[in-house]
């Protein structure tokens, strides 16, 4: 075992050795490669730890939410429609909810503007969430003015802002008393933006959203479920688009390492005979280039791995955040929960470290079999 | 010291990192139950639907509960022009 173990040592030295002697070549090579995986797996892990979070924060999202719909636009819906669902088999709670968006030209920012726990007793009283206290500059105190539907300004006490914690949903939240959101967006008593349904048992959600779905034939029902799987999709087609954006720079990777891998040239050909020619097995040759192999490919992996775990859990994926931002002003302050999938990671170890490795023993090995004076000459 | 030496006490480094990020994945996520308790919280209370991570458009700030035609309604024959909406695909009880 020990002598074995002594062998692989002294090959690991000429692999080395060897390797050295093509210095810019082969720190090129593990430098791209590096890369690559660090690309891929910023990606995969960014897109499953969001998938996790949506996933656990929507977990407490209304049950079943309904909207009317007028000529394939949503449109607020009346007080009535709650008295028309009546005492449904199921339902635990059902309630009119006002929200909307106001866009700010200041910053030139969207706010969600929603009713929270504000009476109406408290009229110019506002919460706001902690993305438009970092893009307004404002506090606890300052007041922030609304221009409403008829043109008149409505100025805010700012009296909470959200917690940071909350910030992947609440950055750009504005919440106030209903008799206010009316006031500035000119809503009548007796509307709302849609109805959120409370249902105890999940198996009934469906049934529930069936009998509605018969009630109310202008309206259009959207259910937990369908959010969480909206999210679902939504993480899975990103990292989909993404992973088709780098399949270039990967098929160019590919074509270099296999080329590099590959295709060897006379140097490395006499270099066999040379080996053969002293003595060396085929088998250590071919142990010998499996080291060089798994050198550059094991390295390159560790390396991209960790740099992009960093990247994704540290440094809040600054790379990647001007493509997730888009237009967006406000943009959330997140620290992600790392959540790590083995099966992906599995999956990338072997598409990034076998491939390498059987590239470069295969041409060898064709090599290596033959006379050692057929080689040199 | 040997190159060999150098190239395994090295390898060993990068194993640790590798461990190091599996142990503090699970480190963080068996940490992580207070710092969801104010999102779950504020989810609950104010019945959200949705992430706020893309907020320059109102079907991308609310990606659930936007409608078919929503990206393209701003007018007749409007394009979809937010870049966001070229990365997101329509919710999915519409397609």
């Amino acid at each position: 075992m020990l002598a074995f173990l002594r062998k692989q040592k002294y090959l690991i030295d000429y692999t080395l050795a060897s390797l050295l002697r093509r210095t810019g070549k082969n720190l090129g090579l593990l430098t791209v490669y590096a890369l690559i995986v660090f690309m891929l797996a910023s990606v995969m892990l960014f897109a499953h730890a969001l998938r996790y979070e949506a996933g656990l924060t929507l977990q407490s999202t209304p049950e079943i939410i309904v909207q009317r719909m007028q000529a394939g636009r949503h449109a607020m819906i009346p007080a009535e429609y709650l008295q028309h669902i009546g005492r449904m088999r199921g339902v635990t709670k059902k309630e009119g909810r006002l929200w909307g968006y106001y866009y700010d030209s200041a910053v030139k920012a969207n706010y969600t503007v929603m009713t929270g726990a504000q009476d109406d007793a408290a009229l110019t009283e506002i919460t706001i969430g902690s993305g438009i206290a970092r893009v307004r500059g404002l506090t606890i105190g300052d007041y922030l003015t609304l221009r409403s539907q008829s043109g008149d300004a409505f100025s805010f006490k700012i009296t909470a802002v959200l917690e940071t914690e909350s910030e992947l949903v609440s950055a750009d939240l504005l919440l106030m008393a209903p008799g206010a959101f009316r006031r500035v967006f000119g809503i009548e008593e007796g509307l709302y933006t849609d109805l959120a349904l409370s249902v105890r048992n999940p198996r009934e959600i469906a049934k529930v959203a069936e009998k509605l779905a018969k009630l109310l034939p202008d309206t259009r029902l959207i259910t937990r479920e369908e959010i969480l799987r909206t999210y679902d999709a939504v993480f899975s087609w990103r990292q989909g688009v993404v992973f088709i954006l780098l399949v270039g720079a990967i098929l160019a990777f590919v074509i270099f390492a296999w080329d590099k891998a590959s295709g060897l040239s006379a140097e490395e050909r006499r270099e066999i005979g040379v080996l053969k020619a002293i003595g060396w097995e085929t088998a250590d040759i071919m142990r010998m280039k499996f080291w060089e192999g798994a050198i550059i490919s094991l390295t390159a992996f560790l390396i991209g791995y960790v740099a992009a775990y960093v990247h994704v859990f540290f440094a809040s994926v600054s790379l990647f955040e001007p493509v997730l931002k888009g237009w967006s002003v406000l943009y959330p302050q997140f620290r992600l929960t790392p959540s790590v999938d083995g099966l992906q990671v599995a999956t990338l170890f072997f598409f990034s470290v076998l491939p390498y490795i059987v590239a470069t023993i295969v041409p060898i090995w064709r090599t290596s079999i033959t006379d050692p004076d057929a080689v040199m000459r | 010291m040997r190159k060999s030496n150098a190239f395994l006490v090295s390898l060993f480094l990068l194993l640790l990192g590798f461990v190091v990020t599996l142990i503090d994945g699970g480190v963080r996520q068996h940490h992580a139950a207070s710092k969801h308790e104010a999102g779950i919280a504020l989810v609950r209370q104010l019945g959200l639907t949705d992430l706020a991570l893309f907020t320059e458009a109102r079907y991308t700030r609310h990606l659930s509960q936007a409608d078919l035609h929503s990206a393209f309604q701003d007018h007749p024959s409007a394009f979809e022009h937010f870049p966001t909406g070229s990365l997101l695909p329509p919710p999915r009880g519409m397609r």
